[in-house]
């Protein structure tokens, strides 16, 4: 299976090409090559689900390795492990959909439209794929480029300042991501300022940082922490820095909106998975505070705040694109929370989550799409009483709307149920206060539902509005299907993803296994007699009993 | 076959059924168009709650299908209870419990708990015990029932299959509820229930009130939740696993490790709080009264007889965190412990006086209502103040005792309320009833055998389970507690036969139309009335004490291998008490439910408006209106939570976040544009200068160059040939 992610990286490009040779007269043609070439990108990316290596080891595995920039050291490095390729299915998956989705939505300069998404999907891949920092970035920036045409060409009436929004944000915290790379960069070979390098030949290969982690002096570790942190909390976005993406999905089209929402934003946390959590460990375990709080406890307060903000100003959107933006916030803040309870649950359930809202956040942007394309307006108040004209329509909101406030059986409460699981592990007052959010969820989707469906059909307009057609419930059915399958049985998810959580708990933990190490030989030095070992249990997972 | 292999089946039934129905409905509705957009209410301003009415009578289309589909699930379910619990039976005499496990649902990785136990894996399994049994049964005979009578009540109503899917579906998130094996999949079935009853209180979706009430049910239910999970994660983080079996094995096996700071009463007020939001108790009651908004055979079903039991059920379920909470603050409190030691230590002392004080609240709401359905609403609240209470005196089978009668009566009660709404077209308000007794005999007779029941007349269910409860708690030493339950069984008489006075005795005090109109309810509604009605009447017969009968009550002893084993040391003694003590108490209670129905005979008889109630109302002026209007509770979380806290808190949010934290990349950029304005400035002034200078030079020099632009392409290619012969050249000659 070697050139299998080269495949999955290049083949959108193959389609772009194929697509630029289509006569521009001929949008069908255009739309039916974009969409067979999407569609073969995600049957091909399916050896990832069924191979089984990675139930059985966090390595990386389909790995390809070419020298690229020698004299930088830079190589074309890929690999992907459990983590990495369940957000490849999911981004071939949504990609596909995204393309089905856009067939009568998009009606203006179809040919750049579906160049666009297809060279996104590369990006998007690449950047999963990615085991070298040069090339890792390389994806992380290309990527923005067509989303940015994506949502400043086809977008809402404001596309311009929410395409210029999105971009410079995302870019302002990479330059801070990539200030972090150049310093690992130099740390392992020569060195700079006062931190004396590793020596060694020069590389970008994440691997090798992953395995040099415990030589990175905490200090550094500290610095880098925080560099990554700025690049990575925008993109996920974490409150503060998540303005971008209310005006990002508002103005953005249908199929721009599931992306964003349903792939970019977990690039932010898988960033996290990958590079702030193992490459940081001592960051992690430093009792140091700011203002009261350790670095993991700052991250874990702003999570919550971003349950809890997001979800209070969802409460009182009137745009119901903008409602499901602030309902984002909030779920991401579920995620970041998980991955830094710093456990087996919390981190299992924090991956499983960012599916989860790829496919129910994906799901209510195709949703309020529908109506979109038919009404031409978003504003929940233009609404009401719709489940009398499109009956159907509002049973598959209802769906998808369950499993975003986590209701049994559906996706979402497996992961938030996994994720809470591990932060009340890891500080049972954490999982309390995002249980709010899981009380305010429901209050906020549950009034954007009455609103839109229930009362009496005032709008004069939307007495004529057509239920959905079988284009657009096989655009949903995948993701309603999904969403059953990983609410009643999510094992073979939780397996692809057990042994790499495993690899980073460990990693994270090695701080504290190193100093009961050493505690231990300390004690047996001074020959204390029957002393009773402490367990090595990370400060994080360590009981907040009374 | 094995318990373990029905087991399975039980809520599959129900669940086919909801697909079935719900998929004829889709299709029969999708091309239509707004079909289904429900009737209003019949007749009346917006402030009626039951959307019955008689409409012109359309076709419905697979009415029969629906008709016959779902009460079949239903009964089918019922009929795999009994097999299943006849094989469990057979398998271990009621002493075990049989777990079916049917696939491993959340493998959440090895985690490290509290006390450095791996945690377990989570199964997706159902269990059989005694309790589980209990409540297998009657909610599945009950449920039957219902939806035979929803055959006739609901029969004109074009939401008909929508009806009967949701009604399914119901069915089998209370049968997930009753057999989840383990707190999580409780929770499923718990969850599930909750999106039931939000989507059957809103079935009349056009109705503003409606589908407020059905947001309202679920929000509030959330906020029990938020402490259900809790609770589970704290289970989970004492004892590694949160299946029944195995938590409560470790518990009785070392009930002092888990006991100690206080953990298990922390565990157990989490648990609570979930309880209080399902079953309605203070402060989470809220939501039960406007879910009447509903058909009237969902109140009866989810609203009464099983959905509301289900925080009762739990508790019970968990009777032996809530023992060891006791036992362990007792022994932290001493000898003599205060009334707010034990709120802070005793999680069952919680329980008994949340319980006891819903009780005795919900009664005085129920005293001064009008509407019919809110009557049995408010008495519903105040009874499972009742079962909490005797769940808090740590007597959980006299708790249960009283769900199980209570399933039967106010079943009847409300598929009886349902019936007079159905005969006086969609008309609730019981000040426009009256006299109906001989015009619905059928529906009077059963109503009164329940009534009778609920008001505890001896020898009727009520009258067991209430007194049982009663006696416990006086043994349990809650004298204040006991004294409020006897005052609430007073208030609870005297408010049913108000009910019964002002609905079927005088004259009739509704339109000259609605009474041409009133007939008697088809034989699919009356018989379900008949068999509630007849086990309102004898169920309470399990449960004679021992000191009438001088044998054990059968109900107890077929509870008792569910109540968990302790050591010593962590049981409790049983209360005895001297038979005396207990006839007298019995007989207190007797004396006080006749005092109130013989007050309610007195006050509610003559020509409308009763006399009494008027001038006793007039008396006390501003207390009644207080009362009439349900204590303003609702305003008052209305004005704080919803319009204060919830929205007035999300727009001051939403401002700061336009006006704050977007300054972070607006002011960012706004930096980066003002300081690009004076580099631009510096580069015009200085920079260019010097390059304008470079470049006019190279322009100059290039101006003759331009020429060769001919836009040709014959020039172009001609250029490029001689170019390339001159390199082949240079080439050759170099070479």
């Amino acid at each position: 299976m070697n050139g299998l992610l080269s495949l999955l990286i290049f083949l959108p490009v193959v389609g772009t090409l194929v697509v630029l040779f289509v006569p521009r007269e001929k949008p069908s043609v255009v739309r039916w090559v974009t969409t067979l070439f999407a569609g073969a990108e995600f049957l091909l990316s399916l050896p990832l689900w069924t191979f089984a290596g990675f139930r059985r080891s966090g390595d990386f595995f389909f790995r390809e390795t070419h020298d690229w920039i020698p004299s930088l050291g830079a190589k074309y490095a890929l690999g992907v492990d459990g983590i990495s390729a369940l957000l490849i299915l999911l981004t071939t998956l949504l990609s596909f959909i995204s393309v089905y989705a856009s067939f009568t939505a998009i009606t203006k300069r179809e040919k750049e439209y579906y160049v666009f998404l297809l060279l996104l999907e590369t990006g998007m891949v690449g950047v999963f794929c990615a085991l070298d920092f040069f090339l890792f970035y390389v994806f992380w920036e290309v990527m923005l480029v067509p989303m940015y045409f994506l949502i400043g060409i086809w977008g809402g009436p404001r596309k311009l300042y929410a395409a210029i929004k999105f971009f410079l944000y995302t870019l302002a915290g990479s330059v801070v991501m990539l200030l972090a790379i150049i310093a690992l960069y130099f740390f392992n070979t020569s060195g700079f300022l006062w931190w004396k390098g590793l020596g060694n030949p020069a590389t970008f290969d994440i691997v090798h940082f992953q395995a040099i982690a415990s030589s990175i002096p905490p200090d550094l570790q500290l610095w880098l922490f925080w560099a990554f942190f700025l690049g990575f909390a925008i993109k996920v976005p974490m409150f503060p820095f998540h303005t971008w993406l209310p005006d990002a999905h508002v103005e953005a089209p249908t199929a721009g909106s599931v992306i964003l929402a349903g792939v970019l934003l977990k690039m932010g946390t898988y960033g996290f998975l990958r590079f702030s959590l193992p490459l940081c460990p001592d960051a992690l375990a430093s009792p140091a505070r700011f203002l009261g709080l350790t670095s993991v406890g700052w991250v874990a307060a702003l999570s919550i705040v971003g349950i809890i903000y997001g979800s209070m100003v969802a409460m009182v959107q009137k745009d119901m694109k903008k409602l499901v933006a602030y309902s984002s916030v909030a779920h991401l803040g579920f995620v970041m929370l998980g991955l830094f309870a710093l456990n087996n649950a919390g981190i299992q359930g924090g991956i499983l989550q960012s599916i989860n809202h790829g496919l129910s956040t994906g799901g209510l942007f195709l949703l309020v799409g529908i109506v979109y394309e038919r009404t031409h307006t978003r504003m929940i108040a233009d609404y009401g009483g719709l489940s009398g004209v499109m009956p159907v329509y509002a049973m598959l909101f209802m769906v998808i709307l369950l499993a975003s406030i986590g209701l049994p059986l559906l996706n979402g409460f497996v992961g938030e149920f996994t994720i809470l699981t591990g932060v009340f592990l890891a500080d049972w007052r954490w999982a309390a206060w995002a249980s709010l959010g899981v009380i305010l969820g429901a209050a906020y989707m549950l009034w954007l539902y009455q609103r839109v469906f229930f009362g009496e059909l005032t709008n004069e307009k939307n007495k004529g509005l057509e239920d959905v057609n079988l284009r657009e419930i096989l655009t949903l059915a995948p993701l309603i299907a999904m969403c059953f399958w990983i609410g009643l049985y999510p094992k073979p998810f939780f397996e692809m993803t057990a042994k790499s959580a495993e690899k980073i708990v460990a990693a994270v933990s090695a701080p504290h296994v190193r100093r009961a190490a050493q505690e231990s030989a300390a004690r047996l030095a001074s020959a204390a007699p029957l002393a009773v070992l402490p367990p090595a249990v990370p400060a994080a997972a360590a009981p907040e009993v009374k | 076959m094995r318990a373990a292999a029905i087991l399975p089946w039980i809520p599959v039934f129900p669940l086919i059924g909801f697909l079935v129905n719900g998929l004829l409905y889709l299709v029969s509705h999708s091309k239509l168009g707004g079909k289904d957009a429900p009737k209003g209410p019949h007749g009346h301003g917006d402030d009626s709650h039951d959307d019955h009415g008689h409409g012109e009578h359309e076709e419905i289309p697979f009415a029969s299908v629906h008709s016959i589909i779902g009460p079949a699930a239903c009964a089918l379910s019922f009929l795999a209870s009994l097999l299943a619990i006849a094989a469990w039976w057979g398998e271990t005499h009621g002493h075990e419990s049989i777990v079916a496990t049917l696939w491993s649902w959340m493998p959440m990785g090895e985690n490290a708990t509290w006390f450095g136990a791996k945690a377990l894996a989570l199964d997706a399994a159902f269990r059989i015990d005694a309790l589980s049994a209990l409540m297998l049964f009657f909610v599945t005979l009950i449920g039957t029932l219902i939806h035979v009578y929803s055959v006739g009540y609901m029969g004109h109503d074009p939401g008909y299959g929508r009806y009967f899917s949701y009604l399914n579906l119901f069915m089998f998130a209370m049968l997930t509820l009753v057999l989840g094996a383990s707190l999580p999949v409780m929770f499923v079935g718990w969850e599930g229930v909750g999106l039931c009853s939000y989507l059957l209180i809103g079935f009349y979706w056009t109705k503003t009130w409606a589908a407020d009430a059905g947001k309202k049910a679920f929000v509030v239910n959330r906020i029990g939740d938020f402490g259900f999970v809790l609770g589970i994660f704290g289970c989970f983080a004492l004892f590694g696993t949160t299946d029944f079996d195995r938590m409560f094995a470790l518990a009785s096996a070392d009930p002092a490790r888990y006991a100690a700071g206080g953990l298990m009463t922390a565990v157990c007020l989490a648990l609570f709080i979930g309880a209080c939001g399902k079953s309605a108790q203070i402060p989470l009651y809220v939501w039960l009264p406007d879910a009447m908004a509903g058909p009237t055979p969902v109140s009866a079903l989810i609203h009464a007889a099983t959905m509301v039991t289900a925080g009762v059920y739990m508790v019970a379920r968990c009777n032996g965190f809530y023992r060891i909470s006791h036992e362990w603050a007792l022994k932290v409190l001493g000898e003599h412990p205060t009334i707010g030691g034990l709120l802070t230590h005793d999680a069952s002392f919680v329980v008994a006086v949340v319980g006891g004080a819903t009780a005795l609240f919900a009664a005085t709401m129920g005293l001064a209502q009008t509407d019919i359905k809110k009557v049995l609403a408010y008495s519903t609240v105040s009874q499972l103040g009742y079962m909490f209470l005797g769940c808090g005196a740590l007597a959980f089978s006299s708790g249960m005792f009283h769900v199980f009668t209570h399933a039967w009566f106010k079943a009847c009660l409300f598929l009886g309320a349902g019936s007079v709404i159905h005969a006086l077209g969609g008309e609730q308000d019981m000040t426009k009833m009256g006299g109906l007794r001989k015009l619905i005999p059928h529906t009077f007779l059963t109503m009164f055998v329940a009534t009778l029941a609920i008001a505890g007349v001896p020898g009727l269910a009520g009258f067991f389970s209430k007194d049982a409860i009663l006696a416990e708690t006086w043994g349990a030493g809650y004298k204040v507690l006991w004294a409020l339950a006897v005052l609430t069984a007073g208030l609870t008489a005297f408010y049913m036969f108000r009910l019964i006075k002002m609905t079927f005795y005088g004259t009739f005090r509704g339109t000259p139309e609605q009474l041409k109109h009133v007939h008697e309810s088809p034989a699919s509604m009356t018989v379900p009335l008949y068999v509630l009605a007849a086990g309102a009447a004898v169920v309470g017969w399990l449960g004679i004490p021992k000191f009438i009968l001088g044998k054990e009550n059968a109900f107890e002893s077929f509870l008792e291998p569910v109540i968990l084993k302790l050591p010593a040391g962590w049981a409790a003694e049983a209360h005895e008490m001297s038979h005396s003590t207990e006839w007298s108490l019995m007989l207190t209670s007797v004396g006080v439910a006749f005092a109130g129905i013989g007050l309610a005979w007195v006050f509610y008889s003559g020509a409308y408006p009763f006399a009494m109630p008027a001038r006793i109302a007039a008396s006390l002026g501003g207390f009644y209106r207080l009362v009439r209007d349900k204590y303003r509770v609702d305003e008052l979380y209305e004005a704080v939570f919803v319009n204060g806290l919830i929205k007035k808190g999300g727009r001051f949010l939403w401002e700061i976040d336009a006006r704050v934290v977007d300054l972070i990349p607006n002011g960012a950029a706004g930096l980066a544009l003002g300081l690009s304005h004076v580099s631009s400035w510096f580069d015009r002034t200085f920079v260019d200068g010097a390059v304008n200078g470079v470049g006019n030079m190279f322009q100059a020099a290039f101006r003759g160059m331009h020429r060769v632009q001919t836009g040709r392409a014959q020039n172009y290619a001609l250029t490029m040939a001689v170019g390339i012969f001159g390199f082949v050249c240079l080439y050759l000659l170099l070479k």
